[in-house]
């Protein structure tokens, strides 16, 4: 700290190297911004964050402008408010008026930027954007007309995905954001993460809709219409209805899926445990038999389509393992079926997923068995609270309930999924067991928890150590590969998420979001396992009981029919 | 065998995404538009994502995604033609061909393309087809200049 820098006429400190908006931030001063990314490179291209500066003549974007001693800046000036204004005015122009009809009303960065500027007529009125809506993809629905271009779907994927599904396409009055010879998102190389709706401002960007659908068959009685919910769902949740991020309402969550009519209730951290037997084993496996390493995880759908895009090289790396939410589609439609007398096909199963690219993974060819899906239709966190809403609920009044028996019991290292690296922890504490025979003595593994983007950690089973490594982020595990491709050796089992942080900072979560959000959901994850007092998989007793009922031994000729999969190379354009 | 792509691309060793625009130019001479196939490759041998350089290409007004035609009708729309009623002409132009600017014709014989000033202001309204200048065109006159080529094509 050793410049002193003046905003509206009170003296403050900066460092130098740091933006305006660096230091505007860290003094709980806000400045409105559109086309800012913590963390990312600075392009001011919007404008919405200028700041008049004493000596200059035009006004500075606070975003890319680095302090300098004695500055002095204003940042509320009537001509900084009204250049501000002036931008929205302009981005109103030709922005569809919808608001009524929009997924994002409410909950839009555009329209809380014309609240909060006092935008209260139409001063200038352009031609509405006329774009065709790209509902080509399973996962995703872009509606350019909606876009005001602010550029942050363009570089989330460029720059934290090393995707490059999207880019500004064209030029002036005429730019707008579209996939590569405008082929629509399911010819082009998106992954489906959905980190581009977590970013978008506006309604832009959302995921496909199976709300409809799911309410026909809820409505259907012929149906036996089955829930099943991911780790991070019950973290998150709750930050739709109000509550503090990181409120655990699994209990809640629960009495209200009963409430909203499904007839089974279950947790996907059940074949989150599951996963980690045949995982664990198929690690084990590799390790002895001299099998392809380092193996890599296969329960990100967004991670698996990178690989079958971009690294198709490290394809005979991936587990063979299924994810959870598809482990439990099979469960449910066999040995649950079969179990309750109901017939696969009269079964309706529903997943809720913090994910976009789940939506993509269910209806994938090789998840299905005798051409019935594993899972039917896949609903987001957001979808959920919004179906919660739709059928009348108010879950502030709801008694918590208890998920339904067997599918519906888990051990806190399957609840860990929902953050990066709980995977990695769920299965080493797995793998020491099968190695060794001996349950490990402390079960946490901190070179794996937290929220950077690569962890790397090296454990011991027995006389066995083991190099992990854990991504978030696609350009952080293409990263990592290309260290293994390189001749890397010392990893062993890595973990890739795509989204950053993992599941709990999901495509398919609550908007709006910060980064201390996303650490609360975490915390919350880390102390349910801490409270729990079953905290490996292979001490789920429903777990052993299906081994013994129904799949017989992990890697077994049942688990490789209804748990694995195979993967396939995909052209990319 | 070697693609044309190939071709160019052995002329850029080690080259750096500051060729792109060099290498796209050359790909357009010879294949005469930018096809999929060859946006993919480009991108390919430089690292660079498809959707990154189609949404260069796309950025300038001398690249073009579709197949042109045998004929490829360039019409002025700069400010001596505009004045002499070139929007009339092309708005003629349009339906003379059932194509849009930068599309071509079903039978691939004509593509139309729309230019800012081909720098023969003396000749507004002017249209260029395969480098022949038109000039003073009128909308009542474009069927017959079309037909010249046509009746070339039914000749030879």
């Amino acid at each position: 700290m050793n410049l002193t820098i003046e905003v509206n006429n009170n003296k403050i400190q900066a460092n130098p190297g740091e933006t305006i908006l660096d230091v505007l931030n860290r003094h709980g001063m806000s400045v409105p911004t559109l086309c800012h990314m913590k963390g990312l490179f600075p392009t001011g291209s919007c404008r919405m964050c200028v700041v008049e500066v004493e000596g200059r003549r035009n006004l500075v974007t606070a975003c890319s402008e680095p302090v300098t001693q004695g500055m002095k800046i204003k940042t509320h000036s009537s001509r900084v408010i009204e250049s501000r204004k002036t931008i929205v005015e302009l981005l109103l122009s030709n922005h569809p008026d919808d608001c009524l009809y929009c997924e994002r009303n409410g909950n839009c960065e555009l329209q809380k930027l014309s609240e909060d500027l006092n935008v209260r007529e139409r001063r200038i009125s352009g031609n509405k954007n006329n774009y065709k809506l790209d509902v080509s993809s399973a996962s995703l629905v872009r509606d350019p007309a909606k876009c005001i271009l602010c550029g942050r779907c363009v570089r989330v994927c460029e720059e934290i995905e090393g995707v490059s599904a999207i880019e500004f396409v064209g030029r002036g009055s005429k730019t707008f954001i579209d996939t590569s010879f405008n082929h629509g998102l399911n010819l082009s190389t998106c992954v489906n993460c959905g980190q581009c709706i977590m970013v978008c401002p506006t309604g832009a960007l959302k995921e496909k809709p199976h709300i409809s659908e799911i309410k026909n068959n809820l409505s259907d009685p012929t149906k036996t219409v089955i829930v099943q919910y991911a780790p991070s769902i019950s973290v998150s949740l709750a930050e739709e209805f109000g509550f503090q991020p990181g409120v655990n309402i699994i209990g809640l969550m629960n009495a209200a899926l009963r409430r909203i009519g499904f007839n089974f209730v279950f947790d996907t951290s059940f074949s989150a445990d599951l996963t980690i037997m045949e995982e664990a084993s198929e690690l084990v496996h590799r390790v002895t038999n001299g099998g392809v390493l380092p193996m890599i995880t296969s329960c990100c759908p967004g991670w698996v389509k990178y690989a079958e895009e971009f690294s198709h090289d490290m394809l005979p790396h991936l587990s063979t393992c299924k994810s959870p939410q598809q482990m439990m589609g099979a469960i449910i439609k066999s040995y649950f079926a079969e179990a309750e007398g109901i017939a696969p096909e009269n079964i309706y199963s529903v997943s809720v997923m913090p994910c976009t690219a789940k939506k993509f993974e269910q209806q994938r060819e090789e998840m299905t068995q005798n051409g019935i899906s594993d899972v039917d239709a896949v609903l987001t966190t957001r979808e959920l609270a919004r179906l919660i809403r739709l059928y009348g609920i108010d879950i502030n009044k709801l008694e918590p309930e208890l998920a339904d028996s067997p599918l519906g019991t888990r051990s806190s290292a399957g609840k860990l999924f929902g953050s990066s690296g709980g995977v990695m922890e769920a299965a080493i504490r797995t793998a020491h067991y099968f190695v060794t025979g001996k349950e490990m003595v402390k079960f946490q593994v901190k070179g794996v928890r937290g929220l950077q983007g690569r962890k790397e950690a090296t454990v011991l089973m027995g006389d066995l150590e083991v190099g992990v490594a854990v991504v978030s982020g696609l350009k952080n595990a293409e990263e990592l590969l290309q260290e293994i491709r390189e001749g890397r050796s010392n990893i062993h089992f890595i973990e890739v998420m795509a989204c950053p942080g993992g599941c709990i900072n999901g495509g398919g979560q609550p908007i709006g979001a910060d980064e201390n959000a996303i650490r609360a959901r975490m915390m919350t994850l880390y102390d349910i396992d801490e409270k729990d007092a079953i905290k490996v998989s292979h001490k789920n007793p429903y777990i052993v009981e299906l081994y013994d009922k129904f799949l017989g031994k992990p890697l077994g000729h049942k688990s490789h029919h209804l748990l694995h999969t195979h993967y396939q190379k995909r052209e990319i354009f | 065998m070697k693609s044309t792509v190939q071709e160019i691309l052995t002329h850029y060793p080690n080259a750096g995404h500051d060729s792109l625009i060099p290498i796209l130019q050359q790909v357009q001479e010879k294949l005469g538009f930018l096809s999929e196939e060859a946006v993919v490759e480009v991108g390919k041998y430089l690292k660079m994502p498809a959707s990154k350089i189609f949404g260069v290409a796309t950025f300038y007004n001398q690249f073009r995604f579709t197949q042109p035609g045998k004929y490829h009708v360039q019409l002025c729309r700069g400010t001596a033609c505009h004045v002499l009623g070139s929007a009339t002409v092309l708005e003629e132009m349009e339906k003379q061909l059932k194509v849009k600017s930068g599309q071509t014709t079903r039978d691939k014989l004509f593509s139309l393309e729309v230019v800012a000033c081909i720098g023969a202001c003396g000749l507004a309204p002017v249209i260029s087809i395969n480098g022949e200048f038109h000039a003073k065109v009128t909308s009542d006159s474009i069927k017959s200049i079309l037909d010249e080529y046509r009746n070339r094509e039914v000749q030879s």
